[in-house]
């Protein structure tokens, strides 16, 4: 049981990483072509992530989906808690899946107006919405001896939470610009670096806030960090692949600028990860309520077959993706067959 | 108007707008397969066409069909927590594997099939289509699975919470007879037997009804739309290979709907759940050689009672159990608390049975034409193609509310109540607040999505020219 629980715990925080970097640069992107005004700009912004972006967006249900099984009661005390915020989320990643369809069906500019704001502020929304939703893990939630959230959506909008936000919303729109210089050639991708080596420069400046304020409003995520293990491995790539992604920018090389943008937010995750193990939601009310992995997870049975089903599936998904990723590489360009 | 009722509404809502979609993305993904098979194979430039046309309404389809999926999705820890904590231990299994070996597979590889006609071989491509249906097979496999629990629960045990210990079989059996249900905040189900859950009793019966109503419904698609551009006089060659290919598959679809897996369905209702299938059949009261509705008009008021009956005497009781004679047990055998709504489950069901029976007819009429050679001459049978577009998807409609308000006052069958299971912490402004939201977006989508759909079939395939240009066309 207590193997179990913490496999599951490290697998759906794997998901949850996988998801944050991949429809980390999709949201990025999204972001991005709010600012483009061409119209074949815009089209080249979202045919970047066109064949893909459906596939990244998996990633999401499969890490909910893993909640759901493995920790039913997370699922149920979180999702009914953020009621409104998911309902929100909700509509803007809906307003952007069908954005990519429908945008450049008609050559009406007010049309694709529409849905070039779908697909823009559907990018930027769960951006910031999944920042401030972690923030409130991070800071803990109001949940009493029943384990029932007893808050409302407006205390959900406090400053800790927001900030978290607006992390995640800067670190994403930085990932996207640099998978466009990627993607991109000509003044496209000198822009998309400009904006990248920025961009970094506030996401140092708010991780560094971020950490200071965790500190005070939730002390208790430091207790033991600093001796184990895990946490320290993360430590050093995050401070490398920071330290990285500037130089990898200047010296012109993309690639390497794109892993490490992935590997940074994947180690911001999988710390603030490792800081609430074995807690999955904070109680503020009193620490003792806290939703954890021993007290919210399912049967043996249910997580054995659940591993059973993830060992055997996911390494095709794994296989499967690479292999279509490596088809579409390149710099994008336009044909009859894109959006 | 409480939170319980309206979170059940918007759920309703919620799942009635998202499976308009996955039975024609199901369906066509099959039919495409076997177009893009024969473009393949045969190196036909005709299917290859076709093959194209389609596969933008099933890209737009796809669309809106992951979106509304995950609204779906989410609304189980939403609005139904306390059903999400009572079943996610049984429930979660399925779910999860529908999202590694379906949802991954569907999204990735239909991103590769539209996109990559000219980056890979043909046979990679047409492999890209097949694991597109493959995936949605999977896919709706495994969400029937979850369902279908709700409907005939088995390989569970029910743990008490406070002592964390599970309840022995004649405990629950005690439960079950007294017909209250348990409680979420004191019992929780869990998973005791892998594959008798994911085997239940109405698994593969309704696993079979589902897709194969799915299949249908592609091959309508497929028919529809091509007879509409035979009769436009618009890439007739091409139109007059997907009136053929879908004609022939949706009279296969539709006898094999019949019988056997309608059938089967049925019987495996009549044994499993008999309150639902005495509701679907109109039997308010116990009967020997009870008869089986052709028509009739129900009224709720109590009595219930059918007016304008026209029925066959003793054939229910020989389809349900193979005897004319056999008893089947009407509504009053059963507490008045256990009883699903009569008229939705009767009227939808019936509903349902009357369009399956018009597609075995109207695909017959077809078949016959066809093999006669004056398909693609008979104007008002391909107009009746045309005009039955949307009939397949209706019937699905009908058949799952006949399936989940015949399944009322119960959310898990036996187990758990609805009026037990929804969120009670959420405020009814809150629950207002998202079903007005999603009320709107569903308008809206449904007529952007049709608009959609109206233009890209009236622009009708591509010449062949442009499919066969090279890799870098910038546009």
């Amino acid at each position: 049981m207590e193997t179990l629980s913490v496999i599951w715990f490290l697998l759906v925080v794997v998901l949850l990483a996988v998801y944050v970097v991949l429809d980390g640069f999709d949201f990025g992107v999204g972001i991005l072509s709010l600012f483009r005004k061409d119209d074949n700009e815009k089209r080249i912004y979202m045919n970047s992530i066109g064949p893909i972006w459906d596939g990244n967006e998996v990633w999401l249900i499969a890490g909910g989906g893993s909640i759901f099984a493995a920790f039913p009661l997370v699922y149920a005390t979180a999702f009914s808690g953020f009621y409104l915020a998911i309902y929100l989320l909700l509509l803007a990643l809906f307003m952007r899946a069908v954005s990519f369809e429908f945008r450049s069906k008609s050559e009406s500019p007010v049309y694709r107006k529409i849905w070039d704001f779908s697909f823009g502020i559907g990018s930027l929304l769960p951006a910031l919405l999944l920042g401030v939703a972690f923030g409130n893990i991070m800071r803990g939630l109001p949940l009493n001896e029943n384990k029932v959230f007893t808050g409302s959506f407006f205390e959900l909008l406090n400053p800790y939470s927001v900030l978290i936000g607006l992390l995640s919303l800067i670190a994403f729109t930085m990932h996207g610009a640099i998978y466009l210089t990627h993607k991109t050639d000509g003044e496209l991708k000198d822009t998309n670096e400009k904006i990248a080596t920025k961009l970094w420069m506030v996401v140092v400046v708010l991780y560094l806030a971020a950490t200071v304020a965790t500190l005070f409003v939730s002390p208790f995520l430091f207790i033991g960090l600093t001796k184990n293990i895990i946490f320290w491995v993360l430590f050093v790539a995050l401070l490398a692949s920071i330290a990285m992604i500037p130089v990898s920018l200047k010296a012109k090389n993309n690639k390497n600028a794109f892993i490490f943008s992935s590997v940074m937010l994947a180690s911001m995750f999988g710390i603030s990860a490792v800081s609430l193990f074995p807690r999955l939601i904070p109680s503020v009310t009193n620490l003792d309520y806290s939703l954890t992995i021993m007290n919210t997870s399912s049967s043996t049975g249910t997580l054995t077959a659940m591993l059973i089903i993830a060992l055997v599936g996911m390494p095709f998904v794994a296989v499967y993706t690479i292999w279509i990723y490596r088809i579409f590489k390149g710099k994008t360009v336009l044909t009859k067959e894109s959006y | 108007m409480d939170v319980e009722l309206l979170s059940r509404i918007q759920f309703a809502v919620t799942v009635g707008f998202h499976f308009l979609f996955p039975p024609i993305s199901i369906g066509l993904a099959l039919m495409l397969t076997v177009v893009e098979y024969q473009g393949w194979k045969k190196n036909d430039e005709e299917y290859v066409r076709l093959g194209k046309f389609f596969s933008k309404i099933l890209a737009i389809t796809f669309a809106v069909g992951v979106a509304s999926g995950l609204v779906m999705v989410l609304q189980f820890g939403t609005n139904w927590a306390r059903y999400s904590a009572f079943v996610g231990d049984v429930f979660g299994a399925p779910l999860a594997a529908e999202a590694v070996f379906a949802f991954f597979l569907e999204s990735t590889f239909l991103g590769l099939y539209l996109f990559g006609r000219n980056k890979v071989s043909k046979g990679v491509h047409w492999f890209s289509i097949l694991m597109v249906f493959v995936g949605s097979l999977i896919s709706a496999f495994f969400i029937i699975v979850a369902n279908s629990w709700q409907q005939t629960p088995a390989g569970f045990g029910i743990q008490n919470l406070t002592t964390g210990a599970l309840l022995s079989q004649d405990e629950i059996s005690k439960m079950i007879q007294l017909g209250k249900g348990f409680d979420p905040a004191t019992h929780r189900a869990v998973l005791t037997d892998f594959f008798a859950a994911l085997f239940n009793a109405s698994t593969l019966p309704r696993f079979f009804h589902t897709v194969l109503a799915a299949f249908i419904t592609g091959a309508f698609a497929l028919t529809g739309v091509s007879a509409y551009l035979v009769l436009k006089n618009k890439s007739v060659e091409v139109a007059k290979k997907g009136v053929k290919l879908g004609v022939i598959f949706g009279f296969i679809f539709s006898i094999l709907q019949l019988f056997p897996v309608g059938h089967e369905h049925a019987k495996q209702v009549a044994h499993t759940q008999p309150e639902k299938f005495a509701a679907t059949q109109g039997l308010y009261t116990s009967e020997t050689g009870a008869p089986i509705m052709i028509f009739a008009y129900p009224v709720s008021s109590p009595p219930p009672e059918l007016k304008a009956k026209i029925e066959i005497p003793g054939m229910l009781s020989w389809l349900a159990f193979g005897d004319f004679n056999a008893k089947i047990r009407g509504l009053n055998e059963f507490p008045p608390e256990n009883i699903p709504p009569l008229w939705m489950t009767f009227v939808s069901y019936h509903n349902m049975v009357a369009l399956g029976m018009f597609f075995i007819f109207v695909t017959l009429l077809g078949v016959i034409q066809l093999k006669r050679k004056k398909l693609y001459d008979s104007k008002k049978l391909l107009k009746i193609f045309m005009w039955s577009i949307p009939l397949p998807v209706i019937a699905c409609q009908f058949g799952w509310v006949a399936a989940e308000v015949g399944r009322q006052p119960w959310i898990v069958y036996g187990l758990l109540r609805t009026k037990d299971s929804f969120t009670n912490t959420v405020s009814l402004t809150e629950v207002w607040i998202s079903f007005i939201l999603f009320a709107i977006v569903y308008i809206v989508m449904t007529f952007a999505y049709l608009w959609l759909i109206f233009k890209e079939i009236k622009h009708g395939p591509e010449p062949a020219e442009i499919i066969n240009e090279g890799k870098e066309v910038t546009v």
